[in-house]
């Protein structure tokens, strides 16, 4: 018994390393000093940005794992607490939990010209940076949906809905914000950003929309034609995805366009925080930017010369990056985030 | 004359050396030492009082930045099937992100303890009351909170729902240092403006002490009369004194000079006199001539000492007089004390002279000396020019104090008088006899007194003479008198 019990304990430890996706090693096995990295991004999107990084310096290397963001979170906040099993640096797109994690004094600042350049929506505390600008965007299938009915902003998503008879009924997604951590920061963004979402999730409520785990499943489903289009895709995914296939069409709504900027933090009992921090100040640079710009995880669009030409959308006043405060925390916390989920279920639900 | 001057200016320079070896401090410094003492400690307690001031400013503002966010948490918990549901506002956190580099916490406990929603390892409030602040920390950094009670009367549920609103504490402390050094600076400003207002104040208050130098160095060495220069009251004092003693010296080195010349003018005839005498004698051969020659030469001898005598009393007198320290004296012991020279035994006894003081004494300033030497001179005029009885009378009122010599013989005029008291003699004065000596004292007494002689003549009661002076009151002897 008392045996079983402490192989319990042990698997229990255990069960959150087994958690992460994948893991890879940048550089040379021989060298100094090793960066460990934990990330939401997926190795190959990430790779040219360490790359580029070890490229500036060749003696270092980096160790890199990739997590899903819950799990990441909660083996973050396991080694706050424990002070042990830190990453020198955790990446994630789960903003809201990065800012939470912060906020619990799990953090190491860190000054430098690079983050005191950033806006204060990227920067809080000298604690946590956001690292990369990616869109929330609206893909379509470039087949089965004309250049003309392609909505261009959320009201002509709802237009395109409104009809009883609406091809376009039960052929929209968008993430189950339910499973998906990014898919319900997006949607808990756009219910503070206007009081068009409400009248949004109506319309995916009585048209039958379709709620899905992740952005993979959403860019397929509009792919093969099982959806026309996807709501609130991360741009970075679409983008990289269209390339590769003509089917996929992109568009950032003129109305409004979030942004997302990737957390970076450097965890307290980080064991290189000041590698740590020359990582982060490469991101911020230049040559990291354009770095990062290739990983299409910084994305111009709207007027600009840099804009990216496959995204058509909104100027820079529409965009709404998604500020890094401790507001981000009124989204998950326990009671927030059952009475929105349960609204949003309800909503979708009503037919 | 210069040669006097000469050494006055040889004890000058004197004085001053001695004076050098302690120099004290200058006007200038001690201005600058008593402005920086005032503004030090000024500084001091301002920058405390700042610094309070500061934390309790900033501590008002972010304590209801914190109500405000409590209060709005608070309103969004509502009752929700018997249990009650937080529907935490954004705008509450957007409030508390105000502090933007603070870290915020909160906790909403239910009556039972249990907590809703947020921070479970947030303190409860050990008050009871509906708002209650409260210093604590929140995950090792020191934090403010707020408790905010809110009581619920539903149906299944009742109770006080409990909301703690915190966040760390680097807004309030930069925002004390700012309004702290926000009124250090003005402080400092102010001190820097009141030091140029000093500088200038000392450099222009000083600007009239250096008038009076330039005045007095510019002056030629026989100028003694008074200084002109326009100075504020505070060194009129200073001016005054200065003039003062310029005006003594004028007087003494007059006096000198006075001396001299009377003593050429009065004692040449006499010394002639005596020397044709002398030469008579020796061309005399008859011895019994001779011998009546001598004592001629004799009598002769005896006068010319005697106004030798009274020419050199009468310099040390008005000397004396204006020299000496002036002390509180009785004009009393002056006329008891100058009436006694004359005490040879009977003329008390005989009724020729006289004494008559009021009970209370009369304080006057003087130099008791001077003074008596003038009465002296006015009762031995009385004593030998005038007639019957000679009464010396003291008297004062509240201002003034009287010393008076009467007798019962006619007296001069006032023009005699006038003339006596001069100076030089008249020309038709016979030497020897020193009446008009013994008048240029007492004036001369009185003068350095500030005192007035006044002669009456009155057909009645005879001649009088007085001495007028201000009087002194003594407190607590004035109600006496």
């Amino acid at each position: 018994m008392r045996f079983q019990a402490s192989a319990f304990a042990a698997l229990l430890i255990i069960v959150p390393a087994n958690a992460q996706e994948d893991t890879a090693f940048f550089g040379l096995e021989s060298s100094s000093q090793t960066l460990l990295v934990r990330s939401t991004t997926d190795i190959d999107v990430f790779a040219p940005v360490v790359e580029a990084f070890l490229a500036q310096e060749p003696e270092l290397s980096v160790a890199y794992e990739q997590w899903g963001s819950n799990d990441l979170s909660s083996l973050s906040a396991d080694n706050c607490e424990t002070g042990t099993n830190s990453a020198d640096l955790v990446i994630s797109s789960a903003v809201d939990l990065q800012v939470k994690l912060v906020n619990n004094g799990c953090a190491k600042a860190h000054f430098s010209a690079a983050t005191s350049n950033l806006p204060t929506a990227r920067n809080w505390r000298n604690e946590i940076f956001g690292v990369t600008e990616e869109p929330a965007v609206l893909i379509y299938n470039t087949e089965l949906v004309s250049p003309e009915e392609v909505p261009a902003s959320r009201f002509d998503l709802i237009d395109l809905l409104r009809p009883a008879d609406s091809r376009f009924a039960g052929r929209v997604a968008t993430y189950d914000i339910e499973e998906s951590g990014l898919g319900y920061l997006f949607a808990f963004m756009d219910s503070q950003q206007a009081n068009t979402f409400g009248r949004l999730l109506e319309a995916f409520g009585r048209s039958g929309a379709i709620a899905t785990c992740c952005s993979a499943e959403l860019i397929d489903g509009v792919a093969n034609g099982t959806y026309l289009i996807a709501y609130n895709v991360l741009g970075s995914y679409a983008l990289g995805r269209a390339e590769a296939d003509p089917r996929i069409g992109i568009r950032a709504p003129t109305d409004y366009t979030l942004v997302l900027s990737r957390a970076a933090v450097i965890p307290k009992d980080a064991t290189s925080p000041a590698l740590a921090g020359e990582f982060i100040d490469f991101m911020l640079s230049g040559l990291g930017q354009s770095a990062m710009s290739q990983s299409r995880l910084i994305i111009e669009f709207g007027a600009s010369a840099s804009a990216n030409p496959t995204m058509p959308g909104g100027g820079p006043s529409s965009l709404r990056p998604i500020a890094i405060s401790p507001v981000l925390l009124a989204g998950i916390d326990q009671h927030k985030r059952a009475i929105f989920l349960a609204q949003w279920r309800e909503s979708l639900r009503r037919q | 004359m210069d040669w006097d001057i000469n050494l006055f200016r040889l004890n000058s320079t004197v004085n001053t050396s001695t004076a050098g070896q302690k120099a004290p401090l200058s006007l200038a410094g001690r201005l600058v030492i008593a402005i920086g003492f005032i503004l030090l400690t000024g500084g001091i307690i301002v920058t405390f009082a700042a610094f309070a001031y500061g934390h309790q400013a900033a501590r008002n503002a972010f304590d209801r930045l914190l109500v405000g966010a409590a209060t709005q948490i608070s309103a969004s918990t509502t009752i929700v099937d018997q249990h009650p549901l937080v529907d935490l506002p954004v705008p509450a956190l957007e409030l508390l992100a105000l502090a933007r580099e603070d870290r915020i916490a909160y906790r909403v406990v239910a009556p039972n303890g249990v907590t809703l929603t947020g921070y479970d390892e947030l303190e409860l409030p050990v008050s009871q009351s509906d708002i209650y602040f409260f210093d604590s920390d929140f995950t090792g950094a020191p934090a403010r909170f707020v408790a905010v009670r809110r009581h619920f009367a539903e149906r299944g549920f009742s109770g006080a729902v409990i909301t703690i609103v915190g966040h760390t504490t680097l807004a309030r402390e930069a925002l004390a240092w700012e309004i702290a050094l926000n009124a250090w600076v003005v402080v400092a400003l102010a001190g820097i403006g009141m030091v140029a207002l000093a500088a200038f104040s000392i450099r222009s208050a000083l600007t009239p002490l250096r008038r009076i130098g330039d005045d007095l160095l510019r002056r030629d060495p026989k100028d003694l009369t008074p200084l002109d220069v326009a100075v504020p009251r505070e060194l009129q004092t200073i001016v005054g004194a200065i003039n003062r003693f310029m005006n003594r010296l004028s007087r003494q080195i007059d006096g000198m000079q006075n001396l001299i010349s009377d003593s050429a003018h009065q004692l040449r005839t006499p010394i002639a006199a005596l020397r044709a005498q002398a030469e008579l004698a020796a061309e005399e051969s008859d011895p019994k001539k001779q011998s009546d020659i001598v004592q001629r030469i004799h009598s002769r001898s005896v006068g010319l000492s005697r106004l030798t005598d009274q020419m050199l009393n009468r310099a040390l007198v008005i000397h004396r007089a204006d020299t000496a320290f002036h002390e509180t004296i009785d004009l009393r012991k002056v006329a008891i004390a100058a009436t006694e020279a004359f005490d040879d035994g009977a003329i008390f006894e005989s009724g020729r002279l006289r004494l008559d003081l009021p009970q209370a004494p009369v304080w006057i300033r003087g130099d008791a000396l001077s003074l008596q030497e003038a009465a002296k001179n006015l009762i031995s005029n009385a004593l030998q020019h005038g007639q019957g009885k000679v009464s010396v009378v003291v008297g004062g009122q509240l201002e003034e104090a009287r010393l008076s010599v009467k007798d019962e013989g006619k007296g001069m005029t006032p023009a005699e008088v006038q003339l006596f008291s001069q100076r030089f003699l008249a020309k038709n004065h016979k030497p020897g006899t020193g009446t008009g000596i013994g008048l240029s004292i007492a004036r001369a007494v009185a003068e350095a007194h500030g005192a007035e002689l006044e002669a009456t003549r009155s057909s009645g009661e005879g001649f009088e003479i007085t001495l007028r002076m201000p009087a002194m009151q003594r407190s607590g002897e004035v109600g006496a008198s």
